[in-house]
């Protein structure tokens, strides 16, 4: 079993001279489930690898407690954690070769010889290090990016700890082998059946790796919730902007009294521009009944705007200023009066001159709002 | 197929080469002085090379000095014994002022590269005042014991080398299962070997050619160093025998001079690797 419960937890840097106190971590608080894989993700200096680091015991605790598997290890050395770290940069001992790099901590705890041979052997093959050459008496500086990669894996595969912790490992490969290790630690967690925590940048990553996702932002949790929940129900505009590439459309207008009886965003603009208005489906009307003449933020995805908006109940109207061709589908850059736009369709072959103006079919079924002041989702 | 012009200006590698000569000038004057005989080595002009080689001069010149080989037996001891306690002591206070978090570990840092600014002569005389409190004076003692204490160039020489190795590594090493000194013996010192043979080899340099320490310290002949042994071959009533004097200097410098050209790439390597220039 290997639980990781993370309480009340801060990391604080005491003021010094010409720099004010930093709040790293403020109060972070989440469980990682026996074998899952937690993804923590956000921009630079949100907090993900200071958290990640005070689980390994690499960086002192201000404030709270961090349990595995039920038992607190706030003042555990990192060596008795029972833990592995995968590091962006590998941190493999240039000095020794990939067999002993791979070694090293098994001989450090006193494991026989001939067990570390059998589990290094093992968890070469398992990596592709042994065909179709064997790296194992390579030194790391005569391995490539990828096969680094793979051998910093297997130094902490072979452990077998209770969890594994990875930062941002796939940050110095290119695109390309990026999404080949990507796949490729997807499926040693389905084989390893441990649990995972991974520390990224890259929504991509998160999306796509993540049994839940924590996003933070200023050392401040965000949200924690799997993938497509964050991606459909963001917990605020940070979020949603954050998760989804290219990201959640937003339009800021007031919601109003429509002729039918349900609610209407009317987005706001100056004339001589036309709003977009889209009115709300009754549920949702009556949930948001107590907003109406109010500022609200409409949010919807890229995939929710349609080129073909007579099969859609509600129109955009604006000039196309790009259309990105990606082969298997068409990024559309719309400039709306007071907003900019993106849809993401499927369709290629649209005939589309840039500059024109365009129609653009709305779905709003998935849409959601935000408070302008709190920048928090308004629940529907 | 050949370039059509170097990528090194003519002008450029002249200078580079009537500077290498200048250099090279007193090492040559040495070795031609040591195979004249007494008569030609102040001729004016001044003969560059000998007419007729004198090679007895060096057995000659290791006589006078007095015993050649105990003298050597010395330097090679204290010199053997100063690069090891200054390599390990310099690399472990190093370590400390590199990879370790400690408050005040800065300041204590300026404090050791100040003490670089006192020039020896300050302070000779309280330290040989230490020494004879302790009782080590005319023993080998104050030629080697400090070695053991880290002195502040090789602290700081190895301390900017530490401090280029990546701390992932340390990291890395500490969840493998590493205790602090592990990291240092297993992980750091491994891969600081350049820094590490450019601290040997210029401590190396220092002791073989340490005059006043041993002339301070030692009473006794039969401690004596070459350095010192040297000294014997000058100022005689009879005028210094220069050509003696040239054939034993010479001899005193070789075994430096082939540790050099036998380490020169790895310690080029240290130099650099470590910012010095």
């Amino acid at each position: 079993m290997a639980k990781v419960l993370i309480e009340n937890l801060y990391k604080i840097y005491p003021a010094e001279k010409g720099r004010p106190e930093k709040i790293a971590v403020d109060n972070a608080n989440f469980e990682i489930q026996d074998r899952e894989f937690m993804v923590l993700v956000g921009p630079s200096g949100c907090g993900k690898t200071t958290t990640l680091r005070m689980v390994a015991g690499l960086e002192e605790i201000t404030r709270g407690s961090i349990y595995l598997d039920g038992k607190k290890i706030n003042e555990v050395a990192p060596k008795d954690r029972d833990i592995a770290m995968v590091f962006q940069n590998y941190a493999l001992y240039p000095h020794m070769s990939v067999y002993r790099n791979m070694a090293f901590g098994l001989e450090l705890r006193g494991v026989p010889k001939d067990e570390i041979r059998r589990r290094v052997d093992s968890t070469a093959k398992i990596l592709g290090l042994l065909e179709p050459d064997n790296l194992l008496e390579r030194k790391p500086k005569a391995l490539s990016g990828g096969q680094r990669q793979r051998v910093a894996l297997g130094r902490a595969i072979v452990r077998k700890p209770k969890a594994f912790l990875f930062d941002e490992p796939l940050s110095n490969l290119d695109a390309k082998m990026r999404v080949e290790t990507r796949t490729e630690i997807s499926k040693l967690h389905r084989q390893l059946d441990s649990t995972m925590i991974y520390v990224t940048h890259d929504q991509t990553e998160a999306m796509t790796m993540a049994d839940r996702i924590v996003v933070m932002r200023y050392g401040k949790i965000q949200q924690i919730a799997p993938p497509l929940e964050l991606y459909h129900r963001p917990a605020n505009l940070f979020v949603a902007g954050f998760i989804g590439s290219p990201p959640m459309n937003l339009l800021q207008g007031t919601l109003q009294a429509s002729p039918k009886g349900a609610l209407e965003f009317v987005e706001n603009v100056t004339p001589p521009h036309f709003p977009f208005r889209g009115v709300l489906s009754t549920d949702t009307s009556r949930r948001l009944s107590s907003r109406q003449g109010k500022e609200v933020i409409l949010g919807f995805r890229p995939e929710q705007l349609h080129p073909n908006s007579t099969a859609s109940k509600h129109t955009l109207q604006g000039i196309l200023e790009v259309v990105e061709p990606m082969g298997a589908e068409t990024y559309l850059y719309l400039k709306t009066g007071a907003h900019s736009c993106i849809c993401r369709t499927t369709e290629t072959d649209l005939g589309l001159k840039e500059g024109s103006k365009i129609n653009l079919g709305v779905d709003l079924s998935r849409a959601v709002f935000f408070d302008p002041k709190t920048e928090e989702t308004i629940p529907t | 197929m050949k370039p059509t012009h170097s990528s090194f200006p003519w002008f450029s590698r002249l200078a580079l080469i009537l500077l290498g000569v200048l250099f090279l000038l007193p090492f040559f004057w040495m070795v031609s002085t040591s195979l004249k005989p007494l008569n030609e080595t102040m001729k004016l002009p001044p003969e560059w090379l000998p007419t007729s080689p004198q090679w007895h001069n060096y057995p000659d010149a290791m006589k006078a000095m007095g015993p050649f080989w105990l003298y050597a037996r010395n330097s090679l001891f204290l010199a053997f014994l100063n690069v090891v306690g200054t390599v390990f002591s310099s690399a472990l206070v190093a370590y400390g002022f590199s990879r370790l978090d400690w408050r005040g570990r800065d300041t204590c840092f300026f404090v050791l590269l100040a003490t670089m600014m006192i020039p020896f002569p300050v302070v000779m005389v309280p330290i040989y005042g230490l020494f004879r409190a302790l009782g080590w004076i005319g023993t080998f003692q104050p030629l080697w014991v400090p070695a053991f204490l880290a002195g502040a160039f090789n602290v700081f020489l190895l301390r900017q080398f530490f401090l280029s190795i990546p701390k992932d590594l340390s990291e890395a090493a500490r969840i493998d299962g590493c205790s602090e000194f592990r990291i240092f013996w297993q992980i750091i010192l491994p891969l600081a070997k350049p820094a590490l043979l450019t601290v040997a080899l210029f401590q190396f340099m220092a002791t073989w050619n340490d005059f006043l320490g041993p002339l301070i310290f030692l009473a006794r002949e039969e401690q004596y160093t070459l350095a010192l042994g040297l000294q014997a071959l000058q100022g005689t009533i009879s005028g210094t025998p220069w050509h003696h004097l040239m054939a034993a200097s010479t001899l005193v410098l070789l075994p430096v001079l082939v540790l050099f050209f036998l380490t020169q790439r790895t310690f080029i390597r240290g130099i650099a690797t470590t910012g010095l220039k």
